[in-house]
């Protein structure tokens, strides 16, 4: 009977041990696609992540106030799904006690984890995300990355430019809201460029499938000047030989899910030569941009993709916000509220992905930069586009 | 008409897949009663088999620097021998001794299901998320026939589909072993008293099966060189409803039924807004279902195989 007792207690114990040691460490939960689709992403998300709390950790924790704290980032596997992201947003939240959330990085896990963080009253910051409805009317909930209305017309701009196009084809991951906001956002963007009908073709696939060939027939068919690709970097290396095999010889236009440091790899020689929009461009950075590359570089063996320099730039201003809150004490609800308070009143961002501003809906406001993938699979910068 | 074609030819690609993975999932039917979920995930190991075996080989990152000729060469029957190990060790492992013991045919089932998610799962283990491609081992040329695009790949994926299919009807039923299969199939226990020797029979229908599926997912692998360890989960649930339409438990039924997915499959997305593809392709082979419950092949509780 005793015995039971003591487990009994002891389990409890497990399920309950940060009531009494809040404000020991600074928590932060990183719920991001470990598995699952996008693994890399998930990756470059942790390392980008652990580089900056060993940097903060070895001079003895965060400053808080005139007092240190070690920082302590829980990272949960989402597995790539929405659902998973929101079962372990909440565990972050409820279980785990963070002040602050960074991720999840794809729109498709970050929409619906968003609504959790926002339910739940716990600031959350998707570095990578980019459709508009992670953070629409989620006063807790921010992002570091810019938005696919604002992406849209950049890559149809530089479309026309680059390729004289006029009839462009879209094909689209139907159950990923990145995937399909985009490709939604292309299409109004084009067509008000070049008049109704000039997306030759508009076609779409799910989110388990590796043969395209009826979809790229028809669009091929259409012949298009272009192809538009909001797509996730795996599909990509899927898409574009097919699209080769089938006869295509045209151009391929990309969008920042295709900067992961593994499209090369898995793409190989049929993605050079194309371009895509994205949030900064690794070769010819300068100054603490460099800087992060050469650490990134030396500790992990590569050149850090997008998701990793966002990722910097999200914990960055999370931290900021803690720091700007001077003491770290008391009532959780409390510190997450003054923490979401600092950061929607950050108005103005130097980060190591550019100069941002922030609007009204704590969404950032940055330029965005063309990267054109060379003869040696590097991916270089081609031109940047400010917002007006 | 172009269209139509070239349609053709990309449905007639992506059948192969699904022929190669329902015989697989039909012989071992055909023979035990018993329906091997794990063999899509079979279909994947071979893949991976094919994608270490190779860079084994392959100058110049392998360890024995073979032309890709000779990669290639050796590739092919390796991935086939290594992924039936695999499959007749899933067999010794799970089945028989369920079998054995006399479990009802269910529970061999519910634990294909989870040998199906152990492979998973282990190579996510094993190997990590991140994605393998498999280097070049056929250098492509796109042929275009009269505005119709082929690869030599594509050529060799529907061939051997074909050649594989003419070999498992030649030995199921011009052979002393086909003969014992088919018998297998008739009556499990009559058998061992004619002097059969029943465990070597399905041993036997292990290999032929898996073997086929390593050769697939090699040929999947070259063909779609993405790899990770759940893509065999949807490809085989398809081919196995392909081996089901078809009449599971004759190999005519899955040859023709993989082809059948895929041309209902390619012919949806090609004609009908392409978000609408699985809804009606599993639509019109429920219809199919419907009107012949065992199958287009498949003849209700007679000898099946």
């Amino acid at each position: 009977m005793l015995k039971q007792a003591y487990a009994f207690v002891c389990a409890m114990a497990l399920f309950a041990p940060c009531g009494g040691h809040a404000g020991q460490t600074v928590k932060i939960g990183f719920p991001i696609p470990l598995t699952g689709e996008i693994p890399k992403v998930g990756e470059s998300t942790k390392f980008a992540a652990e580089l900056f709390r060993e940097e903060i950790n070895a001079k003895g924790g965060l400053d808080v106030g005139g007092k240190k704290y070690p920082l302590e980032f829980i990272f949960e596997d989402n597995e790539s799904k929405p659902e998973t992201a929101v079962n372990v947003t909440l565990k972050l939240i409820d279980r785990d006690d963070v002040l602050a959330i960074v991720g999840p990085q794809s729109s498709r896990q970050a929409v619906p984890a968003g609504a959790v963080a926002n339910d739940n009253e716990t600031p959350m910051i998707t570095p990578w995300s980019t459709n508009p409805d992670a953070t629409k009317d989620r006063p807790w909930v921010f992002r570091a990355a810019f938005l696919d209305p604002f992406q849209a017309p950049v890559a149809a701009d530089f479309a026309i430019k680059q390729f004289k196009a006029k009839k462009a084809a879209v094909l689209f991951e139907i159950s990923n809201d990145y995937s399909k906001g985009l490709a939604d956002h292309f299409r109004i963007a084009w067509e008000k460029r070049n008049g109704k009908g000039a997306v030759v073709a508009f076609e779409s696939h799910g989110p388990k499938d590796q043969d395209f060939s009826a979809q790229l027939t028809k669009m091929i068919a259409a012949k298009p000047d272009f192809i538009f690709l909001p797509e996730n970097y795996s599909f990509v290396a899927l898409i574009v030989p097919q699209a080769r095999d089938l006869g295509y010889r045209g151009a391929f236009m990309g969008s920042d899910a295709w900067g992961s440091a593994e499209l090369m790899k898995l793409c190989g020689q049929a993605c050079r030569g194309q371009f895509f929009s994205t949030h900064y461009a690794a070769a010819g950075a300068k100054g603490a941009t460099k800087e992060f590359i050469d650490r990134y570089n030396k500790k992990y063996g590569y050149v850090p993709d997008d998701v990793a320099a966002l990722t910097w730039d999200a914990v960055t201003l999370v931290t900021g916000a803690i720091q700007k809150a001077g003491k770290l004490e008391g009532d959780i609800r409390k510190m997450r509220k003054l923490i979401r308070d600092n950061l929607a009143a950050v108005t103005e961002f130097k980060g190591i992905t550019g100069n941002m501003r922030f609007d009204a809906q704590g969404d950032p406001i940055k330029c965005a930069v063309i990267v054109a993938i060379d003869e040696k699979g590097d991916f270089t910068f081609k031109e940047s586009v400010c917002p007006q | 008409m172009e269209l139509f074609l070239q349609q053709c030819v990309n449905a007639l690609q992506w059948g192969s897949f699904y022929a190669l993975i329902a015989l697989g999932y039909t012989l071992v039917y055909g023979v035990l009663r018993l329906i091997n979920f794990a063999h899509g995930d079979i279909f994947m190991v071979g893949a991976y088999i094919a994608f270490f075996v190779s860079t084994a080989f392959l100058a110049p990152d392998g360890v024995f620097g073979f032309s890709r000729e000779l990669s290639l060469a050796l590739t092919i029957p390796l991935t086939m021998v290594f992924t039936s190990i695999v499959g007749v060790a899933l067999e010794r492992i799970a089945y028989r001794p369920l079998m054995r013991k006399g479990a009802h045919r269910l529970y061999v089932v519910i634990t294909a299901l989870m040998c199906g998610l152990i492979l998973e799962n282990g190579n996510l283990a094993l190997l990590g998320a991140s994605r393998k491609t498999l280097p070049t081992l056929l250098d492509k040329n796109i042929y275009s026939l009269g505005g119709v695009a082929v690869t030599n790949l594509k050529l060799w994926v529907i061939f051997a589909a074909a050649f594989v299919f003419v070999v498992l009807h030649f030995i199921v039923t011009k052979t002393r072993m086909g003969m014992a299969m088919r018998a297998v199939s008739w009556d499990k226990f009559a058998l061992p008293l004619m002097g059969i020797p029943l465990e070597r029979v399905i041993v036997f229908t292990f290999i032929l099966g898996s073997s086929v599926a390593g050769l697939g997912g090699m040929l999947f692998a070259m063909s779609y060189p993405v790899l990770e360890p759940y893509m065999g989960a949807m490809t085989g649930w398809k081919a196995f409803i392909a081996a089901v339409v078809g009449g599971i438990g004759d190999i005519r039924g899955a040859f023709a039924g993989g082809f059948l997915l895929a041309f209902v499959e390619i012919m949806v997305a090609a004609f009908l807004p392409s978000t609408f593809r699985d809804l009606f392709a599993f639509s019109i082979l429920l219809f199919i279902l419907w009107q012949r419950p065992t199958g287009i092949f498949g003849k209700p509780l007679t000898t099946k195989i």
